[in-house]
């Protein structure tokens, strides 16, 4: 099920570092959300606070409200692991495990969440992944194979379908095609497109022509100043961002003119 | 304290092209003096491995058909002497191995993964330190102070997993048993292979854990998922190290012990088998030259023992890999 995401107040940290302030946002649920903005902004930095993968990082650490389904991920008691079951992900250059056939791959996060699956369920499971992540028909035949052998949009459409595998309620993309070539893209925009029924889907992109095609919202995040913490400029429809931005920042940086 | 400027490289191509032909690599004194000192010392080392082998062959030869007495009162030919002392051996190293190696493992996960820094950072310290101490005070701690103090946690295993043939017999009323033996043997393997296996669990590739976190991993499943498989070969690594560390120890072992060429398991019993390095040392002192060559020959059998263990982990660990690839 998708869910929607409202997020308010939001302070981000390393160590005393202010990275990210005050952000302010409602993202749809069964949207795709993109945010653009320049390097160093805190655009990844403010995606990785959705599923608790910031405080990994030590030091790190979220100020703020981040509500899904009526729950603050922040609140107490909220284990950061459980959060990033139902908040899955995708990085920036693709990372299947090594040692783990194309198969097991698919089959890793379900199998931390339930310890035993049925053979019968995990071919369900491994099917239905790799069908969602347009992979099924390439990889059918070798699924016993290693995952690092495929190419590199093979491999981030795997790291999809580990994704997906265990029905998260969102996804969140961190520049998931900077590490491929334009074919490649293509299929994971393509793909992109079709998750947005069942997922919310949240991706940061460098690339604007990407916001453009597959967003239905946009959020511009920028720095105030060099050394000055990123902070949300705009967030708009896709379409009002690109046609008719609010803010004079957001169409500079549109349009070419800085970043 | 010295800052590298971008200024000092001098300005203009650095090698033109018209002065150096292509077929000939661009050599300068530093290029010759490191090559030739690089395979110099690669060199020694080969012709060292020679020599130490021709010494312990040629020296050792006698000493493979001597008289049945001098290899009394336990054996009656060479091999069986060898043999049962190459069983001392691998008893006591691979019982120190089965202590260290989890200890390590442990350890080392806990430095790269699971304490605070201001934690993390002394513990490693510690421990490359007890990696420093010689192993004659090893020996005589284990030999004096740890057989004494040990001797309830002796008796304790023996009343109650006596059923196991282990711990089975009559208990040692001195505690100067291959128990004690391999016990600080597995003291003198941890540092370096918790080094070792310490080194390789912090290089895991970042992406590889996050991989895992992000599919809700928690600690120890992204260890499993992501660390461990990137560190097998470096674990197998530094574990072999530690084991050719506990195959070739000498004193401390035969500090702790009064072992004799005997095969036996019950390791806490005074039925102890010495080992090849302990036994040269304990019996070194005979002058009587018909055993001297009887012991050079002993230490060629634990020379190429190790070697055929070392060769044997390499390529386990290279086949792993190849499949991987």
């Amino acid at each position: 099920m998708a869910k929607s995401i409202d997020v308010s107040d939001v302070n981000i940290y390393y160590g005393d570092f202010l990275a990210v302030q005050g952000v302010n946002m409602s993202i749809r649920a069964g949207a795709v959300t993109a945010f653009i903005g320049p390097s160093g902004c805190g655009k990844s930095t403010f995606l990785r606070s959705l599923n608790r993968m910031h405080e990994v990082i030590p030091g790190a650490r979220v100020e703020g409200k981040i509500v899904v389904d009526g729950q603050d991920l922040y609140g107490p008691g909220i284990d950061p692991v459980a959060v990033r079951r139902t908040v899955g992900m995708v990085f920036q250059r693709p990372n299947p495990f090594p040692t783990m056939s194309i198969y097991d791959n698919v089959l890793a996060g379900s199998r931390l969440n339930a310890k035993k699956i049925k053979k019968a369920d995990a071919d369900e499971i491994v099917e239905r992944s790799l069908r969602g992540a347009n992979l099924w028909q390439e990889v059918k035949d070798r699924l016993g194979k290693p995952g690092m052998g495929l190419s590199g949009g093979q491999q981030q459409r795997l790291c999809i379908a580990r994704a997906i595998a265990v029905q998260p309620e969102i996804l969140l993309m961190d520049e998931p095609c900077s590490a491929l070539d334009p074919i490649s893209t293509s299929a994971v925009e393509d793909l992109i497109h079709q998750l947005k029924d069942d997922y919310t889907i949240v991706i940061v992109t460098h690339n604007m022509q990407q916001a453009a095609r597959v967003s239905d919202d946009t959020g511009f995040f920028n720095l105030k100043a060099t050394g000055e913490p990123g902070h949300l400029v705009e967030f708009n429809p896709t379409k009002k961002m690109f046609a008719n931005p609010d803010d004079p920042a957001t169409e500079a940086y549109i349009s070419g003119r800085f970043g | 304290m010295s800052t590298i400027e971008p200024q000092t490289v001098p300005e203009g191509p650095p090698t033109p092209s018209d002065e150096t032909p292509e077929s000939q690599p661009v050599t300068g004194w530093g290029d010759r003096i490191f090559s030739s000192a690089a395979f110099g010392a690669g060199l020694l080392i080969l012709l060292v491995l020679a020599a130490v082998f021709v010494f312990l062959a040629v020296q050792g030869a006698p000493g493979t058909h001597q008289a049945a007495s001098v290899y009394g009162p336990y054996a009656t030919n060479f091999w069986s002497y060898a043999g049962k002392l190459l069983f001392g051996t691998a008893l006591a190293a691979v019982l120190a191995m089965l202590i260290a190696v989890p200890f390590a493992l442990g350890l080392a996960l806990f430095i790269s993964h699971y304490a605070p820094r201001r934690l993390a950072v002394p513990v490693a310290y510690v421990i490359d330190l007890l990696a420093a101490v010689p192993s004659v005070v090893f020996g005589l701690w284990g030999g004096r102070a740890l057989t004494h103090a040990s001797l309830p946690v002796q008796h304790w295993l023996n009343q109650h997993l006596g059923w196991f043939p282990l711990f089975g017999g009559t208990p040692s009323s001195t505690g100067h048993t291959v128990f004690i033996a391999a016990v600080v043997l597995s003291i003198m393997v941890i540092p370096i292979t918790t080094a070792i296996a310490r080194e390789v669990f912090q290089q895991t590739p970042k992406l590889l854990e996050e991989a895992a976190l992000g599919l809700g991993a928690t600690r120890w499943e992204m260890i499993k998922y992501a660390v461990l498989p990137h560190s097998r070969s470096g674990v197998v690594a530094g574990a072999m190290l530690g084991l050719g560390r506990a195959l070739g120890e000498t004193m401390a072992v035969a500090m702790v012990l009064n072992g004799n060429p005997l095969v036996s398991i019950r390791i806490l019993t005074t039925d102890s088998p010495a080992t090849i390095a302990s036994n040269i040392a304990n019996e070194y002192k005979n002058e009587d030259p018909h055993m001297q060559s009887v012991l050079i020959a002993t230490g060629l059998v634990l020379f190429v023992f190790t070697f055929l263990v070392n060769f044997a982990a390499r390529t386990i660990v290279t086949r792993a890999e190849r499949r991987l690839a």
